[in-house]
């Protein structure tokens, strides 16, 4: 463990942060400068609030406030990911202390690189949440009425799956993920608002699926009514963009914030794949 | 909706827990949902819930508890300010929807045998809560975010993601006929025709500045309900959590379960001892609650849990700090296993924040901003058997017709100080019961989505795209900063309307509040671009935080009275001072008349209503429903609580004596 103040002598007094920005889709990206006062305990979201709140950059020059998406500020709901010196995290997790440690000059913050970028540090993270609709991430149960408890549940496979339980969808993992792809769709000019949704569903539907939409599949089949759909999980990760687009490059699960044991889950669904290939030659 | 045969169409703001099982039940009732939040509803405030779930269980059942105890517990707790028939129903719900949230998959926490484990929270003597780790919220949220999607992919469900609700849609009979909400990102304004809207907004706490809140919890969308005529109610009832996590940028919950789990709340004997925490023998700390609590120990309900860290900080000098006023939080008696089973999501909070493991080193902590027990007001109605009466179209309906609020921004459950674990219950349950509420009304009406006229729609949005251009050119000169005037307005607030409040400070900050107010209509912004300017949607939320910021204030200082989280010392009930048993009955007697005096000037909801005109809240009070369990004392701690007791058990029998000889009031159960 690190101690958070190790150089309460070495405080600088202020910090230099580069911003890599970009004003909409489509424009060019630039590089921008920025300096805050050093306060104790800050975090990269204190900082990006200083920096919207002064809305001037390093040299004095009216700018406008750096875009960034953020919300509990306490690492679990997923908002505020980005890349921070190179390396993909949560913001809000990121403090200062240790960032100046690392490197003292300055603290470097860019969008993720795997999704189309809207504002600045802000990204479209639609085909994430796609990846949980393509696996079919739920409990298909009957009703919403009360029908009773659930099954028991050992202890054991709770523990098995709380972790799992506890993805964010913050994109850590695709991020650092070699084989998944970014797909920027550009509208056309003859195209509705509705048809291009469609033609972006259709190519976010056909690319790899990801890490964490994986581990979901097999956390729902893990789940005593959740399995009934485990098949049709499972024909969805044989197919195209699922299972066999991973690399094993083993880099999904060195930077999850949660650390859910995301190879894990891609080796066991590997093995239910093959048995479920398997059977279906079988029951043919 | 009778008009035509399309299905009721339903405009749901805001994806936490609420308006999630507000979704998913109006689907399967067959109602098409548009969904529209600020946020992915997966990342929703709900998320930071950490304890649990309350619900009376077959452990507590056979040790004596049931529905009738939860319901008590919950309206003792909150100081009966409470409507009693909305909490009754819940807590005969609570079990019933504990199980709808297990069928559907969140991961609860298991005994050995593979039943759902509970622990023991704030309030009760009971283990009623259920938990999944130390995540209970964000695996509750997932649970229905699961489901929506689920109802999504099957064409019930549209999200409308990074959108701003900007208001409600009302005709000329007051109505609410839909919405205007904003993109965030193209910042397009478009309306929403529905046959009923549901306002599941969330708390407050951004008007605090810094709280334990999530940067969306504003406040704005019941704030634009209520400059648009809906009704605000018990605004100044603000929960401040006894443990959180001083930061910079926002103040961490540091969940009750901690305390739940035998965590103990303590500070050395000696102020800011220099030794390390482990180094200050048991002699030497001061289990304050533990020895001012005997009972309930560290587990008194927050409001008092509160004042207590905040006594012996400020008044009693014995911080840990000298420079920052904390208390320890000590889990480290616990085995380390344990620890990480049932506490780990909220550890590995303090751990990466703090740089510190709570494993070894006791927790520093302090007050924080935390939940609004107020919110829009909104009907309901009472049943025969107390309860709330199923799918009435009132339930749950603000003044404004066709508008619902449910969960945190409304305002029945939690009375004066909410019970720990109880808001996860109240959001779903919410969520839930107003379902076949929705559906009635939508049948009853004679026209619905499709028959709102355009001219509706369209003076609607161009009154929103009015102020959405001033806003980005209309006050050009001035300097005012969005963001500075937000951290004027949280430190204000802070300052005089959190744990003590006093009526000069409160006085003085009602004007300050005005002027900030106006300094606040006039903001120029850094940015005034058309694409994702998150500049021009901060500065409407923070414009549209003084209307509750006035309210909450306004509200306080009228309520000359100490109840739940609003404490004037001013107005203190003092504990008996006589040991002389004839003397210390006489005081006792005194204290219950005192007790019965102020519940009927101050047992009243606070109702607000915006006065567009003068830029205030008018306000005024109405009766709470306290049919089913008669308010008594709080007496938690208080010397001589046991006279007290005595003469109000009294008083209690032989009012229910004449009731049973006479016309025959509610009876209890």
């Amino acid at each position: 463990m690190i101690a958070l103040e190790p150089s309460k002598k070495k405080r600088p007094e202020f910090i230099n942060v580069r911003v890599r920005r970009q004003d909409a889709p489509g424009e060019s990206p630039y590089w921008e400068l920025h300096k805050i006062k050093y306060e104790p305990e800050m975090n990269v979201i204190s900082v990006l609030q200083r920096i919207a709140a002064q809305s001037t950059n390093r040299d004095g020059k009216k700018v406008t406030p750096v875009a960034w998406d953020c919300g509990c500020l306490e690492e679990v709901c997923g908002s505020c990911t980005m890349v921070i010196n190179g390396r993909v995290r949560q913001s809000c997790s990121a403090l200062v202390d240790r960032l100046l440690v690392d490197n003292a000059d300055e603290i470097v913050l860019e969008p993720m690189s795997k999704f189309p970028v809207v504002r600045d540090l802000v990204v479209d993270r639609a085909r994430l949440f796609q990846g949980l609709e393509r696996v079919k991430a739920w409990v298909p149960v009957d009703s919403y009425y009360n029908m009773g408890a659930g099954e028991r549940i050992l202890r054991e496979d709770q523990e098995r799956n709380y972790p799992l339980s506890q993805c964010m969808s913050c994109g850590c993992c695709v991020e650092a993920c070699p084989q998944y792809n970014k797909i920027e769709l550009t509208q056309k000019s003859d195209e509705t608002e509705e048809e291009f949704e469609a033609r972006k569903r259709q190519a976010y539907s056909e690319a790899f699926v990801g890490p964490h939409a994986i581990s979901q599949a097999m956390l729902f089949n893990n789940h005593p009514t959740g399995k009934s759909l485990a098949g049709e999980r499972l024909d969805a990760l044989e197919g195209p963009g699922g299972l066999a687009a991973c690399g094993n490059a083993q880099n999904c699960v060195a930077v999850c914030p949660k650390e859910i044991p995301l190879t894990t889950s891609i080796a066991r669904a590997g093995r239910a794949t093959t048995l479920h290939a398997i059977k279906k030659w079988f029951d043919k | 909706m009778a008009q035509s045969n399309s299905p009721t169409r339903v405009v749901v703001v805001g994806g936490g827990l609420a308006g999630l099982a507000s979704t998913m039940k109006l689907t399967e009732l067959g109602a098409q949902v548009d969904l529209i939040s600020l946020t992915p509803v997966k990342r929703s405030h709900s998320v930071c819930a950490q304890g649990g779930i309350n619900s009376c269980n077959d452990a507590t059942r056979q040790l004596g508890d049931d529905e009738w105890k939860h319901l008590d517990d919950t309206v003792y707790g909150g100081d009966f300010l409470n409507h009693q028939p909305p909490v009754k129903e819940m807590a005969y719900w609570a079990p019933k929807v504990i199980e709808l949230m297990d069928r559907l998959g969140v991961p609860f926490n298991r005994t050995g045998e593979g039943f759902i484990d509970r622990r023991r929270f704030g309030g009760t003597l009971y283990k009623r809560t259920a938990f999944a780790g130390a995540t209970t919220g964000q695996q509750l949220l997932y649970a229905l975010d699961e489901q929506v999607r689920r109802q999504e992919a099957e064409g019930n469900v549209r999200k409308f993601e990074f959108w701003d609700f900007l208001g409600p849609i009302q005709d000329e009979t007051g109505r609410c006929r839909g919405v205007v909400a904003q993109d965030m990102v193209s910042m397009e304004i478009k309306s929403f025709p529905a046959d009923a809207v549901v306002v599941a907004t969330g708390g407050c706490g951004l008007i605090y500045g810094r709280s334990t809140m999530s940067v969306f919890c504003t406040g704005s969308a019941a704030s634009r309900c209520f400059q648009n005529g809906a009704k605000y109610a018990n605004a100044e009832f603000i929960q401040v959590h006894p443990t959180a996590i001083p930061g910079a940028d926002k103040l961490r919950l540091m969940s009750e379960s901690a305390r739940g789990e035998g965590g103990r709340v303590w500070v050395p004997r000696t102020p800011q001892d220099s030794r390390g925490p482990r180094d200050i023998p048991e002699a030497d700390r001061y289990y304050f609650l533990e020895e001012r609590y005997p009972e309930y120990g560290n587990l008194v309900p927050r409001d008092i849990a509160t004042r207590e860290i905040f006594d012996i900080c400020v008044n009693e000098g014995l911080s840990v700090e000298d420079d920052r006023m904390c208390v320890y939080l000590d889990l480290t008696h616990i085995p380390r296993h344990e620890l990480d089973r049932k506490l780990g999501g909220i550890l590995e909070i303090y751990e990466k924040f703090q740089g510190v493991d709570p494993r070894d080193e006791p927790m520093k902590i302090f007050p924080a901003v935390h939940y609004s027990m107020g919110g829009l007001w909104a009907d309901y109605v009472r049943s025969e058997d107390g309860g709330m009466e199923a799918g009435a179209p009132r339930n749950h309906m603000t003044s404004i017709d066709g508008l619902y609020a449910i969960g945190e921004c409304d305002y029945h459950y939690h009375g004066a100080n909410r019970l720990g674990a109880n808001s996860l219950l109240s959001c779903i349950f919410t969520g839930l019961f107003t379902g076949s509420s929705i559906m009635n009304y939508s049948a009853s009406q004679q026209s619905g989505a499709d028959d709102v006229p355009q001219s509706l729609l369209d003076a609607a949005v161009k009154t929103q795209q009015d102020r959405h251009d001033h806003l980005l050119n209309g006050n050009a000169g001035s300097d005012e900063n969005p963001y500075l005037i937000h951290q004027e307005l949280g430190d204000l607030m802070t300052r005089v309307a959190t744990v003590v409040r006093r009526n000069d400070q409160l006085e003085e900050a009602i004007k300050k509040v005005d002027e900030l107010h106006e300094r606040a209509m006039k903001v120029s912004l850094a940015d005034t671009g058309s694409w994702t300017n998150q500049n021009v949607i901060f500065a409407k939320s923070l414009q549209d935080m003084f209307p509750l910021a006035k309210a909450l204030l306004k509200g306080a200082l009228q309520r000359d009275e100490c109840r739940g989280a609003h404490f004037k010392p001013d107005f203190k009930k003092p504990s008996l001072t006589s040991e002389d048993p004839v003397e210390r009955r006489r005081q006792a007697e005194a204290w219950c008349d005192e007790f019965e005096a102020n519940n009927e000037k101050y047992l009243k909801t606070t109702v607000a209503t915006w006065n567009a005109s003068t830029n205030q809240p008018d306000l005024a009070y109405e009766n709470v429903d306290t049919s089913l369990i008669p308010p008594r004392p709080r007496l938690y701690g208080l010397v001589g609580a046991e006279a007290i007791e005595e003469v109000w058990n009294e008083r209690a029998a032989k009012k229910l004596a004449q009731s049973k000889s006479g016309t025959g009031l509610v009876g209890a159960n």
